[in-house]
């Protein structure tokens, strides 16, 4: 039968299996496939809360949704083109984001009695036969036969071990239909099980199968092609969020000339970016993973202290238990870079969801006049930037600074225009080591034109000074009650950060007229969906802009400014309404706030709908 | 030979005090600590540059105010911590921690034990008072059972830690005890204290004249000190008594007090050793109420002492292990990853 091949500008699939699925994998392996080939694409996966649900049941569902396109691809899409879904569980959690008339790849093994017994599929009716697919297009495959099949041979393999090898055939009939080689995945087998050659030939083997059953059975008649994108011209890579963060942290770290020292206690979903610069010695990279999330900052500290470029990650939790290292470090005027990967809380809440819902708590969560420059990375890829700057104020203008992203950023994943180490702007810093003209003695808390003060580190002769958390007279650093200096210091520590927006960029719209109906002010992870949304409309012919703030504390100059230049300002966030909150508090602007908290990203259709109703 | 004129000037206790007003109560054994600790740093071969005092919150921790080295009064329970960082970065660093009974063993007894196990290069001196003094007067983890005190008008009905066996349940390296108020043993603990490669805790036995005077009379008073002390010697055996006449001899596993004469001559006598950590846990277990009839005298002296590799050195080795073998990390090839494809 002659296939047939069709182009397509945009699709989104979701990979959904039981945790043992090997999901994630498939879909980072098709995503890699899909960055290779110069598409532009996004992807979110969404994992279980327990480590190891039940087999089978609802909770152990785990995906993987990837976008991709010829088009600039902003967020890994509001609704499914394709769902693939291992068992009855991944179909019945993943069905409502399908669109209508969209692809359902399933494995049937999956829809035995048993798996829609545990997927709660009333009286044991496979939703495979009972008509309530009928507006889809389901293709079926026994995938675990087949699979088996294919590794007939494989007489050394058990059961279970050719059954781990079934998402292969997946991974493989959908490198068949998007018209896809097998290259990229054969080199990541090949080097993930170089030491089992028989696991490696096996994998390898079905991954074939996946693709010839695409080929030569009659049913399939159709093929896609999606064509590379237009980005600007370059070398690019996939890049995930934490990721990028940690290299973020570790190109600042080269170009500071500073040591790095991470001290962390493992949280979902930050536990990555302590993974990932342990991996990293050969940079003289010192990870010490701290007995709490109090040791984890307060260490950090101490090397800080000592000269190091300190860091501590964390999440929300974590951020609450360091607030008061926080103040000390504010008060000894050290710089330090605190990163929350946000989740949804209160209290443990929802590890493994994301959410925006820390702002106030970096802005204002610490006892007593304590403020502290934040900043928010955006999207996967920006997360190296903002790191690179969140360094840069800390050591730069001696201040600890938050830094936020969260958890859909954070394991998100999108092609990367990386940089050379030749084109980043180098960090300078420097130690205290000799007296100044006309200084008789050190002075710890004398400060520069920025109110910085200098950066003295034990070891250097002459300049042993005592720090500490107690207030301090300013220039001396002599510890010092009087109201007078009390007030003098509170002030001299607001002045101190709030300079810090002389040395930050102004604020850039990142679509839209600079006057106009309607701006939709974002931070972190909303980009993508207000991004396209605001496109949408700005196509439609409306007069809406679109501003995402990356310094969040202090703000860009201008920002009051740009609010002032439109009839509505819209606000949405991940939280119950914060950034709203302290844009109406610093700029007396009647900002609209649109909030959603579900544990889940905004969608760019529900966007579109709200800003509608401004226009 | 010009060595010489190579060497630092000598430094003095004197070079070690700071501008800064000493504010502990009159009469507070602080002073005292404070007074051997300036006495102790001229001649422990490291410059003055290189010593960094951190402490946590409380009476105590106003020391590295009054040190003229590097210094950081920290936040409460927390100096074990700052510590544990500074360290682990700058490993060449002479890092002593002042703590006490409430910031060491209850708010920040977390770290305690973690930089114990770790066994990062530093010492520990723990100022134990057995009381709150900056919060005037509350019990603390180590204060007696049925203590009366502003929070505990009834008794306190918390029984107390004994600091010494939780050094050892942590796997400390390095465990001893002396008291404000004998400047030679206290002198010569700190130098050990300092010599020992690992994390050194040292329990200070340290009068609050205001909120819990007289805790430790018992042991310090001349009157009843040589009855209820024992110091302890390396090699030597255990003997104590205003006489030197009594002593303790092992009955297996069970130590008694014996009278020295009438048969019994120190050669019978238990023989202190460091090294013996089974003869340590029983040592760290004499810590009987010395108002309890039977009860043994309470040891001052290094408990012991054993070699185990220091974190910061492991964490040194690593890195240089793998840049030996890999190289040294090339930010492009980072950044540049594994897979790449260009768009024109
Ligand atoms: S309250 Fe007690 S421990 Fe504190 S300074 Fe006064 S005497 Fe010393």
């Amino acid at each position: 039968m002659e296939k047939q091949q069709v182009l397509l500008n945009d699709v989104v699939i979701k990979f959904a299996g039981d945790s043992g699925d090997g999901m994630q994998l498939t879909g980072s392996q098709f995503t890699n496939n899909t960055a290779l080939l110069g598409i532009d694409l996004a992807t979110f996966p969404d994992f279980p809360a327990e480590i190891r649900a039940p087999i089978g049941t609802v909770p152990g569902v785990s995906g993987f949704q990837v976008h991709f396109s010829s088009e600039r691809v902003y967020t890994p899409g509001d609704i499914c083109d394709v769902l693939v879904a291992m068992n009855a569980a991944a179909l019945k959690v993943n069905l409502r984001n399908l669109k209508p008339g969209g692809k359902i790849v399933v494995n049937t093994e999956g829809f035995d009695a048993r798996n829609l017994r545990l997927a709660n599929y009333a009286d044991g009716i496979s939703p495979l036969e009972d008509g309530s697919l009928n507006s889809y297009e389901v293709i079926a495959i026994d995938v675990t036969k087949l699979t088996r099949e294919a590794l007939k041979e494989f007489a050394d393999l058990g059961m279970k071990e050719k059954d781990r090898a079934k998402n292969m055939f997946v991974l493989g009939f959908l490198y068949w239909m998007y018209n896809r080689d097998l290259d990229n995945t054969i080199n990541f087998l090949t080097d993930k099980f170089s030491k089992k050659p028989t696991i490696l030939q096996s994998n390898i083997k079905v991954l074939q199968a996946g693709f010839n059953y695409g080929d030569t059975t009659e049913t399939f008649s159709t093929t896609y092609t999606v064509e590379k994108a237009k980005l600007p011209a370059g070398k690019y890579r996939s890049i995930m969020g934490n990721q990028a963060l940690s290299y973020g942290l570790i190109a600042a770290g080269e170009k500071s000339g500073l040591p790095i020292f991470l001290g962390s206690y493992p949280i979902t979903p930050a536990s990555d970016i302590l993974h990932e610069l342990s991996k990293y010695k050969t940079f003289g990279i010192r990870t010490f993973q701290a007995e709490d999330e109090i040791a984890a900052i307060t260490s950090t500290i101490g090397a800080a202290y000592g000269g190091s470029l300190g860091i501590t990650t964390t999440s929300g939790p974590g951020m609450a238990l360091k607030a008061e290292a926080m103040g000390l470090a504010v008060m000894l005027e050290i710089p330090l870079v605190i990163v929350n990967i946000q989740r949804g809380g209160p209290s443990t809440g929802l590890p493994t969801k994301t959410e925006q819902s820390d702002l106030m708590q970096a802005y204002y969560g610490r006892n007593g006049e304590c403020p502290m420059p934040v900043i928010a990375s955006s999207t996967p890829s920006d997360c190296f930037d903002v790191a690179y700057e969140a360094v840069r104020i800390a050591v730069q203008h001696m201040t600890p600074i938050i830094l936020l992203s969260d958890g859909y950023i954070a394991n998100g994943a999108e092609p990367w225009k990386f940089p050379t180490s030749a084109e980043l702007q180098p960090i300078d810093v420097s130690f205290k080591t000799t007296l100044d003209e006309g200084e008789v003695k050190f002075q710890p808390y004398k400060r520069d034109e920025k109110l910085v003060r200098p950066w003295a580190v034990p070891g250097t002769p002459g300049f042993e000074h005592r720090i500490g958390g107690l207030e301090k007279q300013d220039i001396t650093g002599n510890i010092n009650y009087e109201p007078e200096n009390h007030q003098h210091m509170v002030n001299t520590r607001q002045a101190k950060v709030d300079k810090i927006a002389d040395y930050i960029p102004l604020q850039q719209l990142d679509s839209g007229p600079e006057k106009g109906k309607v701006l939709v002010v974002g931070w972190g992870s909303t980009y993508g969906a207000i991004k396209s949304a605001v496109m949408e409309l700005q196509a439609k012919g409306h007069a809406v802009s679109h501003a995402h703030i990356r310094y969040i504390r202090p703000f860009p100059k201008n920002l009051g400014e740009m609010l002032k230049n439109f009839d509505h300002v819209l606000v949405p966030e991940i939280n119950n309404g914060q950034l709203v909150r302290i844009l109406r508090d610093q700029y007396f602007v009647d900002a609209k706030a649109y909030n959603k908290i579900m544990g889940v990203p905004i969608t760019k259709t529900e966007l579109v709908l709200e800003i509608e109703k401004m226009l | 030979m010009s060595t010489l004129t190579n060497e630092a000037p000598l430094l003095t206790a004197k070079d070690f005090a700071t501008d800064q007003e000493v504010r502990w109560c009159p009469g507070c054994g602080d002073y005292s600590i404070l007074a051997q600790v300036q006495k102790v740093m001229p001649g422990i071969g490291v410059p003055k540059e290189n010593i960094v005092i951190i402490s946590g919150i409380g009476c105590s921790s106003r020391f590295p105010y009054y040190m003229n080295t590097y210094g950081m009064h920290s936040i409460h329970g927390r100096a074990t911590a700052v510590a544990s960082g500074l360290k682990a970065a700058r490993p060449e660093l002479s890092v002593w921690i002042v703590t006490g009974d409430g910031d060491g063993l209850s708010i920040g007894g977390n770290h305690t034990i973690h930089m114990l196990r770790r066994n990062f290069d530093v010492n520990i001196l723990l100022f134990n008072n057995q009381i709150y003094g900056l919060t005037k007067g509350q019990y603390s983890p180590t204060s007696e059972e049925h203590k009366v005190t502003k929070s505990t008008p009834f008794g306190s009905i918390d029984h107390p830690f004994n600091p010494l066996a939780l050094a050892m349940g942590a796997e400390a390296t390095f465990i001893a005890r002396s008291m404000d108020r004998d400047p030679k043993n206290l002198q010569a603990m700190l130098t050990r204290a300092h010599q020992h490669r690992g994390a050194s805790f040292l329990e200070i036995y340290q009068n609050c004249n205001i909120f819990n005077d007289g805790a430790f009379e018992i042991f310090t008073e001349k009157s009843t000190k040589a009855e209820e002390t024992l110091f302890l010697e390396q090699g030597k055996p255990l003997i104590f008594g205003a006489a030197q006449n009594k002593g303790i001899k092992l009955d297996g596993f069970k130590p008694v007090v014996v009278e020295l004469g009438e048969g019994v001559s120190a050669d019978d006598l238990w023989i202190h050793d460091e090294r013996d950590i089974n003869k340590a846990q029983l040592l760290i277990r004499m810590f009987d109420n010395p108002k309890n009839a039977g009860h043994f005298p309470r040891p001052f002296g290094v408990f012991y002492e054993t070699d185990r590799p220091c974190y910061e050195d492991l964490l040194r080795m690593q890195i240089e292990e793998t840049i030996a073998a890999k190289g040294p990390g090339n930010l492009d090839k980072l950044l540049r990853g594994n897979e790449i494809w260009e768009i024109q």
